[in-house]
């Protein structure tokens, strides 16, 4: 509960589209008052965690929130506070040791209606390296992926580009703000056999076969010519072989 | 039509190869094992002198008859698998063998000499108690079967029921026994534990109760374990707790109760803790059982008592002695005993069974492998000599599940390692050098040699492979002008050494058994095996090549992690997969259970790879664990990752190594069990090679492929089988960054999913619910037409997801096994081997799952030489690799690369063993065998010839006009 507070607290100093969505999300996060739930009928928001020192164990401190719309669309929005100081350093830091940075969601189904029936333990986590995300002046691109009932199973991060060629970033400027791109991914539905326009197909083939006159034509109406030339010459060669029979006998 | 087909017809036959064999290539290259399990029945065939016959009933649910005096198959038959084809019972009167089935479904009756099926009965449901057959004076016309609450009688010519009768007070007495002295009777023993014995009398006539009376027995817990009849009815009981032996008249009135006879009155006790066994023989159905009979006091002590007017009188006491059994030629019986004769040799001698009295000269010597198991069952075929005396061979089986046949004075007639049916897992090694070629070999490994000794070793290896090769042709020459047949010699271990193109590889195979073979990939002759004790019979094996043949003087090194199923403890076996030795490095102690192993490219001083351990604490154990290792770990240890699968929790997580080989958890990926769960878990393998980067397409550009080696293919099946909302979830992630890279879903689909996962692509098979048919998906990856960083693959640095092309097909018969072939340079084209129920491996080329195969045909892709999309994948018999010699119960492929790249090794494994060559973008790199070498060779110097005549005679004509 205490995070959840802080987390309110964070998000109240953003701008005031997200405090829209703030309340929202408070509301969510306090799901289990039950008095806020009626007001929330399209979306919650979870929180965004992430963590990055320099001796590599893991301290999870907010990032931001991750806003879901629920319902027919299922859009998700990030609103992220901007790196302190001290975060910048420690990253710059993290990123010289090669370290790694996290970061972690809780497992949350996106059905809205679900939310209340159970709420699963744990957090999906991952990682890019330190330095990637500093050289990338902290663009990444966040991706939840959904299994088939909506509920998150697994997040993953890249930054662009993804290298670590050892830029010193000297801009402290740039590694204020995050530059996120975030999308829910859900699972395709992979394809079955197409029998239906494979027979379709083999249907025109035959219409077309049958359309087209020079495809009917019986095997004597096709080759008539070549028959008839090959007994012509037949009859020519046969005819031509005996006169010199003849000849030879004569002389 | 007309021209799709005609240019369908083209295409492959410019495209894929058949890879049918042709006659004269039958058993060229391939070979075949039959197999038949674990024997659970044996009988020999005592109905003529000269039968060769000996039938055998199995835990496979296979009935065979094998020839005994090579040990081949006359005959086989399979059965389902499980419960069903069970086999409860063998017996065996004259040409006939009657066997239950499937716990007393079926009743069956085969002629033994073909094999054939003379007639099958349906029997009423119950569970299967005992059979026997049943005989009226001197002859036996019936078979009768007891089930849990009925009896029935069968007429043995026909299968004919004569009658069934249900037994009184079933639900509380446990009938377990049927006796028939061929007195017109038939008798029913059953049992209330600890209270008393039951038994009914039916007539054999009309199943008529003509008795039936109860006897007390307050010790008796079971009637099967612990007695027998002997003698004219006498129903005879042992109980270890009282020490005693009870007897009871089954027949006799006056009689109401058993009377005990102490051990201890006959001066014999039973080891504490042992369940003594009485054994008793009865040769003819149709009389009453001898009156002779083995106790068995202890495992390695036996007696042989005589009943006599009510009395048991010892024979003779067998004291060492692991096995006895009866054996019957015309009206004599013997028993046959084994006796420890030292620590390698058991002696196995003859005694008369209504004396004990030894017979001379039968004294069979049994060499027991020092590689394989104790014997375990010994099975006695008897036989009258000329001169009227008994001869006899045996056959033992040892708890390997190997089966000798012997016969006087100890010469083993055959050999069968019914282990084999049951591999596990196997793996292919490369075999040594020839001495020669390692001492050239030799000559690298060492360095610090100056200049001059260098040379000269350089120059006395050359000589030394002169010599080789001069002997080499001389063998050569000599063997020509032998007959074929003749030269054709042994395969031992000493002689083995790779051939030219690296085709003969020693086959190491795992059984369940817990035996473990080394096989000759050419021949298929079993080179090594041993015999690893104490495996529990759930373990699960994991076989890792560690170091292979390509570092001399180190020998090669496998090992092999033993783990029980249940506990998740394991142990390493480390050993030389040539010579089969166990290696004397010491084996690191694993004290908690393992989780996950990984294979490092890592090596050591020694040239072995790294073994990494992961623990249920996520602690890493390596082994080797030398300084060198460690050392070479602690640099390396950020870059090496592992992930790790909890399907009960539907878990995936990726884990780091740090450098004091502990771990850290970096992603995790949790797929929630409510709905689906997780079946099985795929990378490719580390020995696969990729030749080309991309595909061309027919505008000439490329489409480059999306080669992650660490990917892994995760399958999952829904928790919901409702055939309407069932489906089977194809999951793709990668292993190091835990991202997923793909996630399809397969609808109105459930397993079992069979895959194999492979350069770019992913190849699975289920069963599609809706339409009731096996299909096929296939996945392809494809970064674009744009290579991402063309020089290095980093799972850390790909940020673009890749193109996902994917195409289902339907496939018309049901699978057993998939897999890939393998070559060594990835160059040839992949074909998929594909393991049917029928025993047939059908090699299907890629080309036709290729999810880029057009609706309508274009241009470009008959440029690309596509094939057009048809949604029936075609079964072609030419495409089965195994002709007619089908793999019953196919349970697994395996594929190795070859030294020659349009070759690859194929072993099908299942209750027979399969090897042979597949060739799948046809022998492109091999002259063929009936390539014509004289023609070329005479036309080559026939030119030659004529090119220096004419040449001269242009020389003289040129003088000639020069002098004109």
């Amino acid at each position: 509960m205490a995070m959840i507070r802080v987390l309110s607290l964070v998000l109240s100093v953003l701008s005031s589209v997200t405090l829209l969505w703030t309340q929202s999300g408070e509301c969510n996060n306090g799901r289990r008052s039950a008095d806020a739930v009626d007001t929330d009928f399209s979306g919650f928001s979870v929180p965004l965690e992430h963590s990055f020192e320099v001796d590599d164990v893991p301290r999870f401190r907010l990032r931001g929130a991750l806003q879901f719309r629920g319902g027919r669309e299922q859009g998700v929005y990030l609103s992220q506070n901007q790196l302190s100081e001290k975060d910048r350093n420690t990253l710059k830091d993290v990123a010289a040791v090669d370290g790694l940075y996290r970061i972690r969601v809780p497992r949350v189904s996106l059905q809205v209606d679900r939310q209340t029936e159970k709420q699963s333990e744990g957090y999906l986590t991952t990682f890019v390296r330190a330095c990637s995300l500093v050289e990338s002046h902290l663009s990444d691109v966040i991706t939840l992926h959904t299994d088939v009932s909506g509920c998150v199973v697994g997040i993953s991060i890249v930054t662009i580009p993804g290298s670590c060629r050892g830029i010193e970033v000297e801009d402290e400027v740039d590694l204020e703000v995050f530059n996120t791109t975030i999308s829910v991914v859900a699972p395709v539905t992979a394809p079955v056999p197409e029998t239906a326009p494979y027979i379709e197909r083999m249907e025109q083939e035959m219409e077309k076969k049958g359309k087209n006159p020079q495809e009917q034509k019986s095997f004597f109406a096709k080759y008539w010519y070549l028959i008839l030339g090959g007994a012509v010459f037949l009859m020519a060669t046969s005819s031509a072989q005996t006169p010199p029979g003849g000849a030879s006998e004569q002389s | 039509m007309a021209w799709l087909v005609v240019r369908l017809a083209i295409s492959m036959s410019l495209l894929y190869t058949a890879s049918a064999v042709f006659e004269d290539q039958v058993g060229k290259f391939d070979w075949r094992q039959q197999f038949i399990g674990k024997v659970r029945f044996a009988l020999f065939d005592t109905h003529s002198q000269a039968s060769k016959k000996l039938l055998l009933a199995t835990d496979k649910n296979v009935f065979a008859s094998l020839n005994s005096r090579t040990g081949d198959l006359f005959w086989r038959h399979v059965d389902k698998t499980g419960p069903e084809g069970h086999i409860d019972a063998l017996l065996m009167y004259g040409q006939d063998a009657v066997v239950v089935v499937g716990n007393g479904r079926l009743l069956r009756s085969w002629e033994t000499t073909v094999g054939g099926l003379k007639w099958e009965t349906v029997l009423d449901t119950g569970s299967f108690q005992a059979a026997a057959l049943v005989g009226v004076q001197d002859f036996v016309k019936y078979v009768a079967v007891l089930k849990k609450s009925a009896i029935s009688l069968h007429d043995l010519s026909s299968g004919s029921e004569i009658w069934v009768e249900n037994l009184p007070d079933s639900d509380s007495v446990q009938y377990q026994t049927i006796y028939s002295g061929g007195n017109g009777l038939v008798l029913v023993l059953g049992v209330v534990p600890n209270s008393h014995i039951v038994i009914v009398e039916y007539k054999i006539e009309d199943g008529e109760i003509m008795n039936k009376k109860s006897v007390e027995a307050a010790w008796m817990s079971s009637l099967e374990s612990s007695c027998a009849v002997v003698s004219s009815g006498i129903l005879l009981c042992v109980d270890q707790i009282t020490q005693s032996l009870y007897t009871l008249p089954l027949q006799s009135a006056e009689q109401t109760e058993m009377r005990q006879i102490h051990l201890q009155t006959l001066d014999l006790e039973v080891v504490s803790g042992f369940r003594p066994v009485l054994t008793s023989t009865q040769p003819n159905p149709a009389q009453p059982p001898l009156s002779e009979f083995f106790l068995q006091l202890s495992p390695d002590h036996h007696i042989l008592l005589q009943f006599k007017d009510g009395l048991i009188a010892p024979l003779r006491d067998f004291n060492p002695a692991y096995l006895a059994a009866f054996a019957t030629s015309g009206e004599r019986t013997v028993a046959a005993v084994m006796s420890p004769k030292n620590d390698t040799a058991c002696s196995i001698n003859l005694f008369s069974a209504d004396t004990g009295r030894r017979h001379l000269d039968t004294t069979i010597i049994y060499h027991m492998d020092p590689n394989g198991g104790k014997p375990n069952r010994l099975y006695v075929h008897a036989f009258l000599k000329k001169d009227d005396s008994v001869g006899y061979r045996v056959m033992v089986q040892t708890e390997d599940l190997a089966l000798t046949f012997l016969q006087q004075p100890g010469r083993v007639v055959w050999m069968r390692e019914e282990a084999l049916a049951d591999v596990v897992t196997m793996e292919m090694v490369d075999l040594p050098f020839t001495g020669t070629q390692a001492e050239l070999e030799g000559e690298f490994g060492k360095k610090a040699d100056g200049l001059l000794p260098m040379v000269l070793k350089r120059l006395s290896s050359q000589f030394i492979l002169l010599q080789a090769w001069l002997a080499h042709l001389w063998k050569l020459f000599y063997d020509a002008r032998k007959p074929r047949s003749s030269v054709k010699n042994e395969v031992t271990i000493d002689v083995l050494s790779r051939d030219e193109f690296n085709l003969q590889k020693m086959m190491l195979m795992v059984t369940a058994s817990g035996k473990l073979f080394g096989i000759d990939s050419k021949s298929g002759t079993i080179l090594w095996k041993q015999y690893l004790e104490n495996i529990q019979p759930n373990s699960v094996f994991k076989l890792i090549v560690q170091r292979t043949t390509a570092h001399f003087p180190h020998p090669p090194q496998c090992t092999l992690l033993i783990k029980n199923k249940d506990t998740g403890l394991g142990s390493l076996y480390v050993f030389n997969p040539i010579f089969g030795k166990k290696s004397q490095i010491s084996v690191p102690a694993l004290p908690r259970p393992i989780l996950q192993t990984l294979l490092l490219p890592v090596i050591d001083q020694d040239y072995a790879k790294v073994l990494l351990l992961i623990d249920d604490q996520y602690k890493v154990t390596a082994f080797p664990s030398t300084k060198n290792v460690l050392q070479q770990l602690q640099d390396t240890a950020s870059s090496i990752f592992f992930y790790l699968v909890d399907s009960s929790q539907g878990k995936l997580s990726g884990f780091r190594l740090r450098k004091d080989l502990s771990t850290e958890l970096i992603w995790e990926v949790v797929i929630p069990t409510e709905v689906q769960k997780i079946v099985a878990v795929k990378g490719k393998r580390a020995n696969e090679h990729v030749h080309s980067q991309g595909r061309v397409m027919g505008d000439r550009s490329v489409l480059y492929k999306y080669l992650n080696p660490n990917l892994l293919a995760v399958i999952t099946e829904s928790t919901d089988t409702h055939q309407e909302r069932s489906f089977v979830g194809i999951i793709l992630i990668d292993g190091v960054t835990g991202r997923i890279v793909h996630e399809a879903v397969q609808r109105k689909a459930r397993g079992p999913v069979h895959f194999v996962h492979s350069e770019n692509w992913v190849v699975y098979v289920y069963w599609n619910s809706k339409f009731r048919r096996n299909e096929f998906s296939v996945l392809e990856l494809f970064e674009g037409a744009e290579l991402y960083n063309s020089t290095v693959f980093s799972s850390l640095d790909r940020p673009h997801p890749p193109q996902v092309l994917q195409q289902s097909y339907i496939f018309p018969a049901p699978i057993n096994t998939l897999e890939a072939t393998l070559t060594e340079k990835g160059i040839t084209s992949r074909h998929l081997l594909v393991g049917l129920p029928s025993g047939n491996i059908l090699s299907l080329p890629k080309l036709f799952l290729d999810p880029r195969r057009p609706e309508m045909v274009s241009e470009q892709s008959r440029e690309e030489n596509l094939i057009p999309y048809a949604p029936e994948m075609p079964i072609r018999e030419e495409w089965f690799i195994n002709y007619n010699q089908t793999v019953s119960r196919v349970r697994g492929i395996y594929t190795a690369p070859s030294g020659l790249e349009s070759t690859c090794l194929v072993v099908a494994y299942g209750l027979d063993i399969y090897q042979s060559r597949v060739f799948p973008s046809k022998q492109f790199d091999v002259l063929k065998d009936d390539y014509d070498y004289i023609l070329i060779s005479s036309v080559l110097f026939g030119l030659f010839f004529a090119t220096m005549i004419s040449k001269r005679l242009a020389e003289v004509k040129l003088l000639n006009r020069a002098w004109r």
